[in-house]
C-alpha cells in the first residue's frame, strides 16, 4: 500500500466540505452557532440545517478516528470507565474520545451538543448512547422521535401522521427554541428540494455498477461517496455540485470501459462482481478492501451504502410534503426495513446488479445490521442460488479484526465463485 | 512414465501428504506435525507420503506370492516399523548432539555432573524407544519425533536431583525446535537396509522354536524355524525391493492446502483453499456427501457440496478455537493424559457432566473445579467431549444444516467420543441420515488437493460443463 491515493475533482471538493463542516464547528463560540448531536440513520439534515444548527454524528467521528488508527485507545479509556466489551464500538469509540478531551479526528476540540437529536429509533443503542451523553451534558436538550419500525413491510398513513404529529409538536418546537431560530417551512421546501436532487444523483452513480466494468466499488470506495449526503450536506448547492461531478467522473470512466479506482491504482481486471451485506470494517479499511481488489472483486451494490437513505426504490424527499417526507426518510432507513424487505431489496440488486456473490461481512457490536444476517443469507442462496460468503469483523474495535481469518475466508469463497462463475458461463455460452 | 499428484494439507497441528496416480488412486499418505518452519513439514509430510507410496508398490508387487508365503506380509510390517524407527534414530542422533553441546555450552561448575546426567538419560531412553519401535509399534500410534522424546525425556527429568532439573529441560526446550526444523534426506534404498539390518539383528537374537512368550515372540520363532531362516524371505523380498527402489516416484503436479498453504513453497495456482480441498477429498470416497464437518487443530468447517463435490457454502469458526483439536490438546495436558487415551476414557462414563464455558482455558478452570468437587474423571471428559461436538452442531445449523449424506473428517473424527456425540446429536437434530468416517478422515483435505492437482479446476466441474468448456 505504498502507492499515493489519486485524488480526483469530486474528492477534492467533498474534502474541502468535509473541512468548512469541521472549520464552522471550530468557530461556533465565534459565530454562536448551536449544535445538534445526531445520528446517520433516519437523519434530519435538512431540518437541522432549517434552523442554521451544525450537526456532529458520532458514529461518523468513530469511524473517522478509526480509519486513523485512534479508536483503539478511546475504546479502551471507555472500558475503563466501565462500558462492557459487548458495548457497540462506536459509542465506546465515542464516550472514549469525550473522556480524552473531545478532540475530534480532525485535531480540534468539538463542541458541547446544545441538542441531543435521536431521529432514529430502530437501533436500541442509539437510545441508551444519548442517555449517556445527555449525563455528560446536562444542559443539552433532548428532542426524541420515535421511529416506527416497518414491521409489516409498509409505511402507513397512520405511522407517517404519528410521526408528523411528533415533528410539529416536539421536534420543531425545541429546534426553534434552542436555535432561537423560527421555523420557515418556505426554507424548509427549498432546502428540500436540493435533497431531492442530490439524491437524484446518488441514485444515478450507484446505478452505473451495472456497467460491466463497474467503473467503481460501491461498498469500498461507496463509503466515501455517501460521505456528504450522510453528513448533513444533504439539502445544499455544494452537494449537488459534488455528486453532480462525481456522476460525471464516473460517467467518463464508463465511457472509456475503465474499472474502479483502488488505493493502488485502477483495477486491471473484474474477475468477480459482489454485492456486500453491513458494514465495513473501519480499522482495517484498506487492508480489507486488498483483500477483495487483489483477487479481481467489484462490489457493484451494498446494503451500508443506504444506511443513510434508500433510494434505489424511487423515494426521494418531497418539498410538496415536507413534513411527510422527512418522516417517511426516516422510517425508510435501510435498518428499519423488515427483513423480508431487506431481502428483497438485495435480491433485486443481485439480479439487477449482475452480482456473480453475495457477502455478508457480519459486525460483532452492530445489532441493527447483525440480527437476521444469516437467515437473509440462507433465504438468498436459496432463492437465487447465488454463491454466499460470510465473514466477521467489527466496525472500529481492531481487536476484533483478524487479517489471516478474513484472508483464509475470502479466499476459500473466491476459489469456491472461481468454479461456480465458470460452471454458470459455461452453461449459459 | 507414470505419473503420480500429491497433496500437502499444511494444517496448524499436522501436515498431511497424499500420493495418488492417474486414476485417482491413494498410493502414499504422510503425516507429521506442523512446525515453525512450514516448508520442512510440508518436506517431511510429502517424503513419508513417497515411503508410503513405495512400501504400498512393494506390497502390491509382492502379492502373488503372499499365498505361497504368508510371512512376507509380516515380515514387511515389521520393515516398515523398523523403518520408522531407523528414520527416527537419525534425527535422535542430532538430537543427542545439540542436548550436548547445549549442556556443554551452559558452563556451570557442575557441569561435569550435568552432563554425566543427560548422558545417563539418553542411554536410557534410547533403548526404550527403540524396543517400543521394534516390538510395540510406537511409530503407528499417531505421535511425532517430540511426542515420543519429550515423553520419554519428561519421564527421565523429572527423576534427577532438583539443581538439574531446570538447566535440562532448558537445554531440551533449545534443543527440539533446531532439530525438529531440520530436514534429513535419507534415500528409501539406504533407509529399508538399514532397517533389515536391525531385524537381522533382532530375529538372530531369536529362538528357533515357539515357546510360551508373548504372540509376537512366537511369530518370530515361527518365521525363523519354519522358513528355516527369514534369510529366504529377505532374500525373495531383496529382488522386490531393487525394483521399487528403481521406480521413479514422479510427482506430475502437485496442490498445496490447509491453514499455512500461503507459506509453502509452491506456485501460486498450486494453492487451494483448504475448503474445496476438504470438501473434495470427501466427496471423492463418499460421492453422496453433501455436508462436510471438518475438525481440525485449530478450526471447524461445516461445508455444504454439490453432488459435484464442489462447494456451494460454508462456515467456519472465528475468533475462538474452543470446540477444536487443540481444545482437546490443553484438556489432555490438564489431565496428563495422551489424546489417543481420550476418546476411550470418555466413552467409559456413566453421565455427562455438564461443562458451561465454551472458553478453552475456562473450561480447564472448571474442570480443576469438578474434579475438586469429586467428579469422575471419565463423566468431566464426556461432559469435554459433548461440548465440543455442541459448538460444531451450531457451526453446521449457521452453515445451512445437515444433508444426506454427511461426512465427517478431520483429525478429530479418530476420537471414538467425539463420533458418539456427532452422531447422536445430528440424529437428533436432523433425523435419520447416512454418516460416513473414513480411516483416512484425516487425509481428506491433502486428498482433495492431489485429485485438484491431477485434475485442475476445469476437470473437477461437472462432466458436462467440462465438455462443453473444452
Amino acid at each position: 500500500m505504498s502507492k499515493e491515493a489519486i485524488k480526483e475533482k469530486s474528492m477534492i471538493l467533498q474534502k474541502e466540505m468535509v473541512e468548512g463542516l469541521f472549520n464552522e464547528l471550530d468557530r461556533v463560540q465565534e459565530t454562536g452557532k448551536k449544535v445538534c448531536y445526531t445520528f446517520v440513520p433516519g437523519n434530519l439534515s435538512e431540518l437541522i440545517r432549517c434552523f442554521d444548527m451544525l450537526p456532529v454524528y458520532p458514529e461518523i467521528n468513530a469511524l473517522q478516528n478509526a480509519m486513523r488508527k485512534k479508536s483503539a485507545g478511546y475504546i479502551k479509556e471507555a472500558e475503563r470507565h466501565a462500558h462492557s466489551e459487548d458495548v457497540c464500538t462506536y459509542v465506546k469509540c465515542d464516550i472514549g474520545m469525550m473522556i480524552k478531551g473531545n478532540v475530534g479526528p480532525t485535531g480540534s476540540k468539538i463542541p458541547d451538543p446544545d441538542v441531543l437529536l435521536l431521529s432514529y429509533t430502530g437501533c436500541f443503542t442509539f437510545m441508551k448512547w444519548f442517555e449517556t451523553l445527555k449525563r455528560s451534558y446536562p444542559n443539552a436538550e433532548v428532542i426524541m422521535l420515535h421511529t416506527p419500525y416497518q414491521e409489516n413491510g409498509e409505511m402507513t398513513p397512520e405511522m407517517t401522521a404519528y410521526m408528523v404529529q411528533q415533528l410539529e409538536q416536539e421536534v420543531i418546537p425545541k429546534m426553534e427554541k434552542v436555535s432561537g431560530v423560527k421555523f420557515d417551512p418556505e426554507k424548509l421546501k427549498k432546502i428540500l428540494g436540493l435533497a431531492r436532487e442530490a439524491q437524484d444523483w446518488i441514485a444515478r452513480i450507484f446505478e452505473t455498477t451495472k456497467h460491466r466494468p463497474s467503473p467503481i466499488d460501491a461498498y469500498f470506495a461507496g463509503v466515501y461517496y455517501i460521505g456528504p449526503i450522510n453528513i448533513g450536506f444533504r439539502g445544499t448547492p455544494e452537494a449537488v455540485a459534488y455528486y453532480k461531478e462525481l456522476y460525471n467522473e464516473i460517467m467518463e470512466r464508463v465511457l472509456q470501459g475503465l474499472g474502479p479506482i483502488t488505493p493502488e491504482g485502477e483495477m486491471p481486471e473484474e474477475k468477480y462482481r459482489l454485492v456486500v451485506e453491513g458494514p465495513p470494517n473501519w480499522t482495517n479499511f484498506r487492508e480489507f478492501w486488498k483483500i477483495f481488489y487483489d483477487m479481481g472483486a467489484v462490489i457493484v451494490a451494498s446494503s451500508y451504502t443506504k444506511v443513510g437513505g434508500v433510494y434505489d426504490l424511487g423515494w426521494r424527499h418531497d418539498p410538496d410534503r415536507p413534513l411527510e417526507s422527512l418522516a417517511e426518510y426516516c422510517m425508510n432507513c435501510y435498518t428499519n426495513l423488515n427483513i423480508p424487505q431487506r431481502i428483497s431489496l438485495l435480491s433485486k440488486l443481485i439480479k439487477e446488479y449482475h452480482a456473480d456473490g453475495y457477502v455478508t461481512n457480519s459486525i460483532k457490536s452492530c445489532n441493527s445490521f447483525s440480527a437476521g444476517q444469516l437467515a437473509m443469507m440462507r433465504e438468498i442462496e436459496d432463492k437465487l442460488e447465488v454463491p454466499v460468503g460470510f465473514i466477521e469483523s467489527d466496525l472500529v474495535d481492531p481487536r476484533y479484526f483478524s487479517y489471516s481469518n478474513i484472508k483464509n475466508r475470502l479466499e476459500s469463497y473466491f476459489q469456491m465463485l472461481a468454479q461456480r462463475k465458470f460452471i454458470h458461463e459455461t452453461q449459459n455460452a | 512414465m507414470k505419473k503420480y499428484y500429491l497433496g500437502i494439507d499444511l494444517g496448524s497441528t499436522t501436515s498431511k501428504a497424499i500420493i495418488i496416480d492417474d486414476k485417482d488412486q491413494i498410493m502414499g499418505r504422510g503425516i507429521t506435525n506442523t512446525r515453525a518452519n512450514y516448508k520442512v513439514a510440508a518436506d517431511i509430510a510429502r517424503q513419508e507420503a513417497i515411503y508410503d507410496a513405495r512400501f504400498n508398490l512393494l506390497h502390491a508387487k509382492i502379492q502373488p506370492e503372499i499365498q505361497a508365503n504368508p510371512n512376507l506380509v509380516k515380515y514387511l510390517e515389521d520393515i516398515r516399523r523398523v523403518f520408522q524407527y531407523v528414520q527416527f534414530r537419525h534425527r535422535m542422533k542430532r538430537l543427542e548432539e545439540l542436548l550436548a553441546e547445549t549442556v556443554e555450552s551452559f558452563r556451570r561448575p557442575d557441569n561435569d555432573v550435568l552432563e554425566q546426567t543427560l548422558s545417563n538419560i539418553l542411554q536410557t531412553i534410547g533403548p526404550r524407544i527403540r524396543d517400543g519401535f521394534l516390538h510395540r509399534n510406537l511409530g503407528g500410534q499417531n505421535q511425532f519425533f517430540r511426542d515420543i522424546v519429550s515423553e520419554q525425556y519428561n519421564l527421565e527429568v523429572s527423576a534427577v536431583p532438583p539443581e538439574f532439573y531446570e538447566p535440562l529441560m532448558l537445554a531440551f526446550d533449545k534443543s527440539i525446535t533446531p532439530v525438529e526444523n531440520e530436514m534429513f534426506t535419507q534415500s528409501f534404498e539406504e533407509l529399508v537396509y538399514e532397517a533389515m539390518r536391525y531385524l537381522n539383528e533382532k530375529y538372530q537374537g531369536l529362538a528357533d522354536q515357539p515357546n510360551a512368550g508373548a504372540q509376537d515372540d512366537w511369530y518370530y520363532a515361527e518365521l525363523n524355524s519354519s522358513s528355516k531362516s527369514f534369510k529366504s524371505i529377505e532374500r525373495t523380498l531383496t529382488q522386490y525391493i531393487d525394483d521399487v527402489v528403481k521406480e521413479e516416484i514422479h510427482i506430475a503436479n502437485m496442490v498445496g492446502t490447509g491453514y499455512g498453504r500461503a507459506l509453502l513453497p509452491f506456485p501460486e495456482d498450486c494453492i487451494m483453499s483448504e475448503i474445496l480441498c476438504h470438501a473434495y477429498g470427501a466427496h471423492a470416497i463418499f460421492p453422496n456427501t453433501r455436508t462436510v464437518l471438518d475438525i481440525g487443530g485449530q478450526d471447524t468447517k461445516a461445508i455444504q457440496v454439490d453432488k459435484h463435490g464442489l462447494v456451494t457454502s460454508f462456515h467456519m469458526n472465528d475468533r475462538c478455537a474452543a470446540g477444536c483439536g487443540r481444545y482437546l490438546g490443553y484438556i489432555a495436558d490438564e489431565f496428563g493424559l495422551s489424546l489417543n487415551e481420550l476418546g476411550p476414557e470418555a466413552l467409559s462414563a456413566t453421565r455427562e457432566t455438564t461443562i458451561c464455558s465454551t472458553c478453552t482455558v475456562f473450561a480447564g478452570a472448571e474442570v480443576k473445579e469438578l474434579l475438586h468437587n469429586g467428579e469422575e474423571r471419565p463423566n468431566i471428559l464426556a461432559g469435554l467431549h459433548k461440548a465440543i461436538v455442541q459448538r460444531a452442531m451450531s457451526l453446521l445449523a449457521r452453515s445451512g444444516g445437515v444433508r444426506n449424506e454427511f461426512t465427517f473428517t478431520g483429525g478429530v473424527a479418530r476420537n471414538q467420543a467425539v463420533l458418539k456425540y456427532v452422531t447422536e446429536m445430528v440424529r437428533e437434530s436432523y433425523g435419520e441420515l447416512t454418516m460416513n468416517i473414513h480411516t483416512d478422515s484425516i487425509f481428506m483435505g491433502a486428498l482433495g488437493g492431489a485429485l485438484f492437482a491431477r485434475k485442475g479446476m476445469i476437470q473437477t466441474v461437472p462432466k458436462e460443463v467440462a465438455a462443453k468448456a473444452s
